[in-house]
């Protein structure tokens, strides 16, 4: 395992910072509203620069597990606090890192009381701790109380300060996520003892040791699996546990819109790559065509409610579950071109729906609708914002030299190797992105404004600056992804390795392999 | 001849190892005694008096702990009482809850004008008794334990004489309280005819070395099944919960905190007692019948929860849906019961009765709270809005609330994790996951209330809520230490895992 040259604890501390500044705020004093959101930002920019350096650091030779940190915690139970970092999460830890403070600063959460910036910014800081912690926990425990952290301050965001349908909407979401949770905590606790039964030799809540050490009974593995795999299925959503989402979306505050897409819903995601393939790689492997069909299903599905929806911010709600079903599709695929595209596409969903919701959000607060219908010809009024809602629409269309496409172009052609059929269908899923989105772009934006859109406001300066590093990354990525991908791909490879030992399973790899020694038996 | 020779021989009295009955009685009767001849005693001075009792026969359990793991089990007063780790860990569960419903008693009662030391010295009589039936080590004290807790509960449940709830309550709970104890006291004679003794060392000698057939194991087995329906009632598991929810309701909230934490507490410490301890031998028997309580208890239980409408029926419902839990860990005891080895199932029925006792006194402390703003209003819709009126207090409750969900970093999810763990040791995945979904059903319940504190407003005519001194210190150290446990369990665990090594 790689001994990270810094003496400081990275990653505790990118959980620990955005805890204290939700504490700070906490207790800061009523009568000085107007520090509130300067702490906010102070921990967030200071948990997003962390992030960044730990990109930075990073060793992108090494597969394994770096910056790790472990402590015992609960004894009793072989708890301990694990946490480390490798090429598969590294880039969901930069992107919450990044998506938060970018939440915090551009995002006006619109309190007429500025005693419910408390409250607001507490509960963001606190979620970010939360999905921060999923990241990076190492130990089933940790992981498990960081996933179910994340619950909570978003359900207040939802219920707090989201739209009309907010409290049932939240209420949903809550007990969607609840129901899936309990199935995996006691898969959890199953899957500890079982463990010590048979191969780890004593009760450890440690992640890698026992998914390098466990010998579980293929039934056994199968019903383990089972019960990670629904938490992350409601989690991620995959079809048909995905109802919460549309209403969880279009009913919650834009920065837990943004947040809720970014990075939220790649905890599911994440989930089945590093407790589903990595932990039960056999019943991940016997179960993958069910979760292929699902995946497709999604695809298509998500694709076509997305285009049938009126209102923008469901739209793009349903268009995620698409977009998720790519990412399943390429985490089921097990090849490393299709994991690699799955990891990617995780951020690349998170970089340009994040930035669809912050545009729909913007939209809703200069017309207070979200109604397609109600729009007309926005193009005339506000070019620079029809430009930006352009670049980012592209992207989340997945078209080339944005990152959408090497994302989505490496899932495709990855589980074409494996899973032939299912990519034919889920392709024309990337067509039916292209309708939606721009047959939404037509309506809103061409033509010729109404009287209710002439005074549609241009992109405000400081709305740009929040766009801007979405826009760049999106440009960047599309145009060169190499650093990206040189940092995940090792991770990917040891994870495939692991795979392939455990289960005898081969992974296929393209025909053509560089500098393959030539063997023809003819 | 009458005053002839008798080969009757006191037993001795270690009174230092009864010293923490010995100050709760010795409270008790200061209060009766001196509160009677002496004018009424400046604000407070009764309920300080019995904190302070609670909190001096808490410190002298913790003695005693010290005293047991430096010289290890004993059985005290002729092998009446059990001194181990387990009577102590009862004992300061039930001094700490009482302390706290003191604390909690002592705004309620002021206010309604009913202060005196009659309450308060019940609160520890009935401490006293409910510390008894944790320690006894023979089933003839642990019916005098039950009594002495039951008669008090009846009265204070009928507290409120100037509310005809109150009254119903006491003697709806009296009614079938009194059926449970007769045929707690019936078992016991049963349990008796079939192994000559009531003494539980000397009943698991009985079985030792010989089986009991025919006709005397029948006497055992429905002496089993009695205590179970006298237990049962105590605990409330359904079936044999009904009162439950209808004396909650009725009794003066700090009375309802009281039954829920130190009744259930003594309970299920006397059920572990005679299952566990005293009846290992046939545990095949009785397990299954505690399977079927538990799981009857967690369904019922979270399912009515959910569809009340008064927020002390939906947490009578819902100490109905914990004691299913608690059950789940007895069960997992059963596995290993009498066994030298045993698993997690008792530690971790005890560390579930300390941590729900303070929750729940916590919970209808800010019930309590509530209730007097609005008139003794306890409906859900007292609650809307608190979080607008009263943040902290609102944080509190929810505080309280996510721990009875059993969400993770607070005490509620350590003690649930501990007897699913303790189950699923023992390889009953059934139980666990049925524990599990009870645990979803009944976190909508806690979901309800949450969302009228934090998203509903309130209407313009609610009071906003007094917090006295008493009962908030009361909140605030039921909250602090639910969120220490939460994030800070080992040393309780620790503590707890001793608990196996028990005297008899």
């Amino acid at each position: 395992m790689h001994e990270s040259a810094l003496a400081f604890p990275i990653l505790s501390m990118l959980v620990f910072v955005p805890v204290a500044g939700a504490l700070a705020i906490t207790l800061l004093s009523k009568r000085r509203p107007e520090y509130t959101k300067l702490v906010a930002a102070i921990s967030s920019v200071a948990t997003g620069a962390m992030s960044v350096w730990l990109v930075a650091e990073f060793d992108q030779a090494d597969s394994g597990f770096q910056f790790v940190s472990q402590h015992a915690w609960i004894e009793q139970w072989g708890i301990s606090w694990h946490l480390g970092v490798d090429g598969v999460s590294l880039f969901l830890v930069l992107l919450t890192g990044v998506l938060f403070p970018l939440a915090i600063l551009g995002i006006d959460p619109h309190n007429d009381d500025p005693a419910r910036d408390k409250p607001y910014f507490a509960w963001l800081l606190l979620l970010e701790a939360g999905v921060m912690g999923s990241f990076i926990s190492l130990d089933l425990f940790l992981f498990f109380v960081f996933f179910e952290i994340v619950l909570v301050p978003m359900y207040f965001l939802i219920g707090g300060w989201g739209y009309e349908g907010r409290v049932q909407a939240a209420t949903k979401f809550f007990l969607y996520t609840m129901v899936g949770s309990a199935f995996m905590l006691v898969s959890i606790m199953a899957t500890v003892f079982i463990a010590s039964r048979n191969g780890v030799g004593h009760v450890t809540f440690d992640l890698v040791e026992i998914a390098e050490h466990a010998n579980f009974a293929a039934s056994t593995g199968r019903w383990l699996f089972f019960g990670f795999a629904v938490a992350f299925a409601v989690k991620v959503p995959i079809f048909p546990l995905h109802t919460w989402l549309p209403d969880a979306h279009t009913q919650a505050p834009t920065a837990g819109s943004v947040v809720l897409a970014g990075v939220m819903l790649k905890l599911g995601t994440y989930g089945l790559l590093r407790f589903g393939l990595y932990l039960f790689p056999e019943a991940a492997l016997w179960s993958r065509h069910l979760w292929l069909t699902l995946a497709v299903i999604g695809i298509i599905y998500g694709a076509i409610a997305a285009t049938m929806q009126k209102d923008l911010k469901r739209l793009v709600a349903f268009s995620s579950v698409a977009h998720l079903g790519f990412i399943v599709l390429g985490v089921f695929a097990v090849t490393s071109q299709a994991l690699t595209g799955a990891v990617m596409q995780m951020v690349n969903h998170g970089v340009s729906t994040g930035a669809l919701f912050l545009l729909v959000g913007m939209i809703y607060e200069r017309r207070h609708t979200r109604q397609i219908a109600e729009l007309k010809g926005i193009q005339s009024v506000a070019p620079v914002f029809a430009a930006a809602f352009t670049v980012v629409m592209l992207s989340s269309i997945g078209v080339p030299g944005l990152n959408g496409f090497v994302g989505e172009y490496l899932i495709l052609i990855g589980a074409f190797l494996s899973a032939r059929w299912y990519v034919v269908v889920a392709a024309t899923g990337v067509i039916l992105a292209a309708l939606y989105l721009l047959w939404a772009y037509q309506r809103v934006f061409h033509g010729e404004p109404d009287d209710d859109n002439r005074s549609f406001a241009e992109l405000k300066l400081k709305e740009a600056m929040v766009l801007l590093p979405f826009i760049g990354v999106i440009v960047f990525t599309g145009v060169y992804p190499k650093p990206m991908l040189d940092r995940i791909e090792p991770a990917i490879g040891a994870l495939i390795a692991h795979v392939e030992e455990r289960t005898g399973h081969e992974s296929p790899r393209p025909a053509v392999v560089e500098h393959a020694p030539e063997e023809h038996g003819e | 001849m009458m005053f002839g020779q008798s080969d009757f021989s006191a037993p001795g009295v270690e009174w230092f190892h009864l010293s923490p009955v010995i100050a709760l009685v010795a409270g008790a009767l200061v209060l009766l005694v001196v509160g009677a001849m002496t004018p009424r005693w400046p604000r407070g001075g009764y309920a300080y008096l019995t904190v302070l009792t609670s909190l001096v026969a808490g410190a002298l359990a913790m003695f005693q702990w010290d005293a047991v793991t430096d010289d290890g089990v004993a059985t005290l007063v002729g092998g009446a009482l059990a001194f181990d780790t387990f009577a102590q860990l009862v004992t300061i569960t039930i001094c700490a809850a009482t302390a706290l419903v003191a604390l909690v008693s002592d705004d309620e009662l002021r206010r309604a004008g009913r202060d005196g030391p009659e309450v308060y010295a019940l609160l520890l009589v009935a401490a006293v008794g409910g510390i008894v039936m944790g320690s006894a080590n023979d089933l003839i004290l642990m019916f005098l334990g039950l009594e002495t807790l039951s008669l008090a509960l009846y009265v204070l449940a009928a507290s409120d004489r100037g509310r005809p709830a109150s009254q119903e309550a006491g003697l709806k709970y009296f009614v079938l309280g009194g059926f449970a104890s007769a045929f707690f006291l019936y078992g016991i004679a049963l349990v008796y005819g079939g192994t000559q003794s009531t003494n539980i060392g000397e009943i698991i000698a009985s079985f030792q070395g010989s089986l009991l057939i025919g006709g005397k194991d029948t006497m055992v087995l429905a002496g089993i099944a009695l205590l179970l329906v006298g237990l049962g009632f105590k605990v409330a598991a359904v079936p044999f919960h009904t009162w439950t929810p209808d004396v909650y309701q009725g009794a003066p909230t700090n009375v309802t905190a009281f039954m829920a934490s130190v009744g259930k507490a003594a309970a299920f410490a006397a059920l572990l007692r005679v299952l566990v301890i005293a009846l290992p031998f046939h545990r095949d028997d009785w397990r299954p019948a505690i399977w079927v309580l538990a799981v009857l208890s967690l369904v019922i239980g979270s399912v009515l929860a959910i569809v009340q409408a008064d927020v002390k029926r939906m947490l009578a419902y819902s100490s109905i849906s914990h004691a299913g839990f608690i059950l789940v860990g007895v069960e997992a005891a059963g596995h290993t019961a009498g066994e030298p080895v045993a698993g997690d199932g008792m530690p971790s029925v005890l560390t579930y009765l300390l941590l729900y006792s303070v929750l729940t006194v916590g919970s209808f402390a800010v019930v309590a709270l509530v209730a007097r703003s609005n008139g003794g209003d306890t409906s859900l819709d007292a609650f809307r809005g608190l979080a607008g009126r009263r943040p902290v207090l609102a944080l509190a409750l929810t505080v309280f609330l996510l721990a009875q969900a059993g969400v993770p970093l607070t005490s509620g999810f350590v003690a649930k994790w501990g007897v699913i763990q303790a189950a699923v040791e023992q390889r009953s995945y059934a139980i666990a996951i049925i524990a599990m979904v009870a645990a979803v059903i009944a976190a909508f319940l806690y979901l309800r209330i949450m969302v009228s504190t934090w998203l509903e407003a309130g209407s313009e005519a609610t009071a906003v809520e007094a917090v006295p001194f008493s009962t908030g210190l009361a909140i605030a150290a039921a909250a602090g230490f639910t969120l220490l446990v939460g994030v800070w369990p080992g040393w309780l665990l620790d503590a707890a895992a001793t608990v196996t090594t028990y005297a008899r």
